[in-house]
């Protein structure tokens, strides 16, 4: 076996009941690039956070390979101690600084904090010569907060580098890169493993595990469950190993569209901060099919989302429902039969101190069944939230429990219960899947395609292509503010759904300069 | 390493004893600035008690001290459910008292059922309209409430001295810079003969339990919590949130404008430039105590006037300036700030 | 109009507007140094009152007046500790804290003043700081007496705020400071302790701010007296915003906040009788109010200020 970089044994972390990680034995060996692969709350995330010092394991040892090539323990519970011993991470929400230059954000940290000067000549030297042998290209004078995400990540990766780190944990790298930046990441990642340096690339892809890595572990409910070489590995079995069970995705069955129900003509919506907005959008909705918008965030879908739901004004361009211009503001997108799932559930969708029954009515509080003469009728909202509970599955303590306390997949159907209760005649969908696991996403593309097989017309906004082309009758790429022509979702390739996102994927970054 | 757990629910009696306890902390702690002082802390607690509610005299004087802060401590409490850090109602409450008078002393004539309403709708109208200037520049344009109102505070005292010297003085005062004092037709009538106790009490104990009716079972009140704890999702869910915002400045700064008004009307009879001894300031420590359940705040009100009254009664016995009270209140402030956080969440100490 | 520009004119005009100016650079600057790292500090105008008091009362029982100054900073640094305690690692909410700490800190001196004084009606004064003389610099004419016949203090927080300057933007501290302030996962996650960063900044920010109060009875009013401070550290906090964070724009707004302030005062001369006193007297605030309107729109905040960090949560 070649040389150990890593050995974690029998490492055991619980929070209250919860167990996140119990028992986990890892092994990582230099050079070597290792895919931890579950779903979302399996504990890849715990334990690499035990690994990075941000919590203690209730139990178990982590040893790190220094320099010469010994074992030596880690200490716990110190970022400082794992970056000492070589272990850089770069998580899924950046840690970047955003109004700092990248160099300032790359030498953050790594001198004495009463050291006279920041050394900045020297760093750039040294940046210089790490971009050159990683292929990583970044303009270190540029402030963080004008690049666009792939640059972004691409900083977070020199800062590991720059510290010298031999292990790099990588949190699902790919959910915010178009395929081509991530096939380029993949190429960066192979040229690094080849220079010696070791990798533990978190998804709950196969299909990028199998591209990337060279062994890959799978964790299931905070065990370890499977650890195996990529090689020969069977991508089915792994799949049902990571879920617990056969996988039967939800599926849509071909249906003819109904009528034009939104249109979009030529709309243009400003965008904050120097991002393009939207673009001149011209697109048609009709009764009865799903329109998936697929592009990297950040390039006008935040826009098309606010326009729907009624948080942005458009500059130009016509908007028409059923022919009808939408009454301005959030309360006249319901008014006019707008289901709307927001992009950020818990900034957007619910009010955390607020009861299910309570969440439940805000959208609508003029109506009979939440108020008379302005008190609120607490037995029709509890009666109407005990219906939702058990349609919806929505596991609670009862209908007064604050949504706080409740899972992420619960509080998201909480918010889908809130958006179909009116039997919307549109449905904005925006991420409605992201950060759910396999069972709580399922669910959600079962509703969306019940209101579609009753005839609603769904936009449904997300990053994730496999889900795209899964549920949608129709798919556009959003790139640089601008939408594509719709194509049929039979004749899309992933391939060219690729090279639309990054046609333009980068007009944010363009933008932005 | 600290750890906070959020607890699933808290029952309102044993959220009310942590704060309780968070007030005998700050006794605990003042103990320590009286030892310095030189004061036997026992017998000088003692004394203030005795001086807070060891006579039915005593106790007629906690209550009247009270009055004032049940209508600030319901101003910030309303306030601050909504996020909207209202730190202005010392300004608010010279300006409704300025109103008060302005009505209440010759302008207007009539009997009392007309001049006492009038008197207090006019002090709670200058209240609210004072509060709605920074209310709107932060809904709108996010300029923190804070720092405006406790600058407004400045802006209405010195108004307040120069109308005193001005329109408003009483040209048989003496040369004081004092207003023209209340008709008796249009002061508010005290509770028992002779003593200082008067109808603003009862005034503010109705408005508690009104604004207990609205906070927690009308559209508007759960509009109010919904803005206060994610503005973000309740402008989504298609509430007006300026408008809401707005609301509760008005309210907020109308409830300070009345503790104004009662004071007047109530006790002093006249206006003059240092009506108020931190009544706006202390209503935010009795709110926090509340913890911001409008029930809460008249208990919580007494509480804090005992305090005050108490410690007058203390420093004439031991020789202890006065400003121990302010000092206790302060104390108890930040001590319920910490208790809250038992409230919300179990605190563990445990490794990371 | 030529009443105007005889006051601009004047080196004495410059002078007051300095001596004004100095208590808010030290607060604008205190202020900048909290909230830089993501704390609003609103202990600001306890902490002055405490300042004031603490340094004057260390010269009233015989100490020099330096040891005064040292020991207003200290009495600041240890309210600056309290309020860091309560709302970096407790993640207490910072406006109620800061005007607890604000209440605690003024009644504590106001209660402290009456131990040591039960009864004075009148303060009693001490020797305060005089006008230093600068060789060369003192003797220019016109800029001499404008500029260069302050106090100490006026020069120790003009040098503070080039201290300041380096230490944020052009040494390892201070891009550890400004990153909390910005996103503090950032900062943890290069292995450094962002709530060590945030009470370190509040801390220091609190002993800056301190000299402002003793600047007022060490430099300006050689006593203390009730209410003293009227409202300076809140408009520290108004400067602040308007400043942008940033040191070189609140050293001249705090200098241009005390030449409009020494204008007033000079107007107010000028006009005695005509308008009432208390008009100019407000003007200040309402200055404030206005600068914090002007730039809220646009105003670039620190994007975690008033937002604490939970360790391993993101």
């Amino acid at each position: 076996m070649s040389l150990p970089a890593l050995r974690i044994r029998g490492v055991t972390k619980r929070f209250g009941p919860l167990v996140a990680n119990e028992a986990v034995d890892l092994d990582l060996a230099r050079g070597e690039i290792l895919a931890l692969l579950g779903e979302n709350g399996a504990g890849k995330t715990t334990l690499m956070n035990i690994l990075f010092g941000h919590y203690v394991a209730d139990e178990g040892t982590i040893e790190v390979a220094d320099e010469a090539g010994a074992l030596r323990p880690l200490p716990a519970g110190s970022p400082g101690a794992a970056l000492a011993a070589g272990i850089g991470m770069v998580h899924q929400h950046f840690a970047l600084a955003e109004s700092l230059s990248v160099i300032e954000n790359v030498v953050l940290g790594t001198r004495p904090l009463l050291a006279p000067g920041l050394g900045l000549r020297a760093a750039r030297r040294r940046l210089d010569t790490l971009m050159r042998d990683s292929g990583l290209r970044v303009d270190p004078n540029r402030r963080v907060g004008a690049l666009g995400v792939g640059e972004k990540q691409r900083v977070e990766i020199l800062k590991v580098l720059h510290r010298g780190a031999r292990i790099l944990v990588l949190d699902e790298p790919t959910a915010v890169l178009a395929p081509q930046e991530a096939e380029q990441l993949f190429g960066i990642l192979r040229r690094l493993r080849g220079q010696g340096l070791s990798v533990i690339f978190i998804s709950h892809k196969l299909g990028e595990v199998a591209a990337l890595a060279d062994r890959v572990a799978v964790l299931r409910a905070g065990r370890k469950v499977a650890d195996q070489p990529v090689a020969g590995a069977d991508k089915t079995a792994l799949a049902a190993l990571m879920v617990g069970r056969e996988v039967v995705p939800s599926r849509r069955v071909p249906q003819a569209p109904g009528p034009a129900l939104l249109v979009l003509d030529r709309v243009s919506v400003p965008g904050e901060r120097g991002r393009p907005g939207l673009v001149e959008a011209s697109l048609t909705i009709h009764g009865g099919e799903i329109l998936g918008i697929a592009g990297v965030s950040g390039n006008g879908q935040a826009e098309l989302a606010g326009l729907l739901a009624g948080m942005k004004t458009s500059s130009v361009g016509t908007v028409r429902l059923a022919g009808q211009a939408i009454p301005p503001g959030p309360a006249g997108a319901v008014a006019s039969g707008i289901g709307r799932i927001p992009e950020d559930r818990h900034r957007d969708g619910a009010v955390g101190s607020l009861g299910v029954a309570e969440n439940l009515a805000l959208e609508t509080l003029s109506s009979p069944d939440v108020q008379r003469w302005g008190f609120l009728r607490f037995g029709r909202m509890r009666e109407t939230a005990s219906r939702a509970i058990s349609a919806y599955d929505i596991r609670c303590p009862g209908p007064e429990a604050p949504v706080r306390l409740l899972s992420g997949g619960n509080m998201q159907k909480v918010i889908l219960a809130r958006a179909f209760e009116s039997h919307p005649r549109l449905v904005l969908a925006d991420q409605p899947t992201r950060g759910l696991d396999v069972g709580a996403a399922g669910e959600v593309h079962r509703r969306l395609l019940e209101a579609r097989n009753r005839g609603a017309g769904i936009l449904l906004i997300s990053e994730d292509l496999d889900e795209l082309l899964a549920i949608s009758d129709r798919i556009a790429v959003m790139a640089g503010g601008r939408l594509s022509e719709p194509q049929a979702v039979e004749n899309v390739t992933l391939a060219e759904l690729g090279l639309k996102m990054a046609a333009s994927g980068t007009g944010q970054d363009r933008a932005a300069a | 390493m600290i750890r906070f757990e959020p607890r699933t629910g808290i029952s309102p009696a044993r959220s009310m004893g942590l704060r309780l306890l968070a007030v005998a902390a700050a006794l605990a702690l003042a103990a320590i600035p009286l030892g310095v002082a030189g004061a036997p802390i026992l017998p000088a607690y003692a004394a203030m008690l005795q001086g807070a509610a060891g006579s039915v005299f005593a106790l007629t004087e906690t209550l009247a001290r009270a009055t004032p802060l049940i209508f600030t401590g319901l101003s910030a409490a309303i306030a601050f459910r909504a996020r909207l850090y209202n730190i202005g109602a010392e300004g608010q409450l010279y300006l409704g008292a300025l109103a008060a008078v302005a009505v209440g002393s010759g302008a207007v004539a009539g009997p009392p059922a007309l001049l006492v309403p009038l008197v207090l709708l006019a002090a709670a109208a200058a209240g609210a309209a004072l509060m709605l200037g920074p209310t709107f520049l932060k809904g709108r344009f996010g300029v923190d409430e804070v720092v405006t109102t406790l600058l407004l505070n400045f802006v209405v005292l010195l108004f307040i001295q120069m109308m005193l010297e001005g329109p408003f003085k009483d040209p048989m005062g003496g040369g004081w810079p004092q207003s023209e004092p209340i008709l008796p037709e249009a002061a508010l009538p005290p509770l028992v003969e002779r003593m200082r106790l008067h109808a603003g009490l009862p005034i503010g104990i109705v408005l508690c339990l009104l604004a207990h009716v609205l906070i927690s079972r009308t559209v508007l009140g759960l509009r109010i919590r919904a803005v206060g704890e994610n503005p973000a999702a309740s402008a989504y869910a298609g509430i007006p949130v300026l408008r809401t915002l707005l609301t509760v400045g008005a309210v907020s700064g109308a409830l300070a404008g009345l503790a104004g008004a009662s004071e007047v009307a109530g006790l002093k009879g006249n206006l003059t430039a240092d009506l108020s001894r931190g009544f706006g300031y202390a209503g935010i420590v009795v709110a926090m105590i509340a913890g911001l359940q409008p029930l809460a705040v008249v208990p919580a009100a007494l509480l804090v006037a005992g305090v005050f009254v108490g410690a007058d009664t203390m420093s004439r016995s031991h020789g202890v300036s006065s400003y121990i009270a302010d000092l206790i209140v302060a104390l108890a402030l930040l001590c319920v700030l910490v208790a809250g956080l038992f409230v919300r969440f179990k605190v563990r100490w445990e490794r990371a | 109009m030529s009443a105007i520009l005889d006051i601009l004119a004047s080196a004495s005009f410059w002078a007051a507007a300095l001596r004004i100016a100095t208590p808010l650079m030290f607060g604008v600057l205190g202020a900048l140094i909290c909230e830089r790292s993501g704390v609003l500090n609103l202990g600001i105008e306890g902490i002055f009152t405490a300042g004031a008091m603490a340094g004057w009362l260390a010269v009233h029982l015989g100490a020099d007046l330096w040891t005064g100054v040292l020991a207003a900073a200290l009495t600041g640094a240890v309210f600056g500790l309290l309020l860091a305690l309560l709302t970096v690692p407790l993640g207490l909410s910072q406006h109620v804290a800061g005007i607890g700490v604000t209440l605690l800190a003024t009644s504590l001196a106001y209660f402290t003043y009456r131990v040591v004084l039960p009864t004075a009606s009148t303060p009693p004064r001490i020797e305060p700081f005089g006008p230093v003389r600068l060789p060369v610099l003192s003797d220019l004419p016109f800029l001499g007496p404008a500029l260069f016949s302050q106090t100490p203090l006026t020069f120790l927080a003009l040098t503070l705020f080039g201290l300041v300057a380096f230490v944020l933007y052009r040494t390892p501290l201070g891009l550890a400071i400004r990153a909390a302030g910005e996103n503090p996962a950032a900062v943890e996650a290069q292995g450094l302790d962002v709530h060590l960063v945030r009470i370190g900044a509040v801390v220091t920010g609190s002993a800056v701010m301190a000299l402002g109060g003793a600047f007022l009875t060490m430099s300006a009013f050689n006593a203390f007296f009730f209410e003293m401070t009227g409202g300076r550290g809140w408009i520290c906090i108004a400067l602040t915003v308007f400043a942008s964070w940033r040191p070189g724009k609140a050293l001249l707004g705090a200098i241009l906040f005390g030449a409009f302030d020494a204008f007033q005062l000079r107007l107010q001369h000028e006009v005695a009788g005509a308008v009432p006193s208390q008009v100019f007297l407000m003007l200040p605030y309402l200055l404030s109010i206005a600068a914090l309107c002007l730039v809220a729109r646009r105003a670039d905040y620190p994007k975690a200020l008033m937002i604490p960090y939970v360790k391993g949560q993101r």
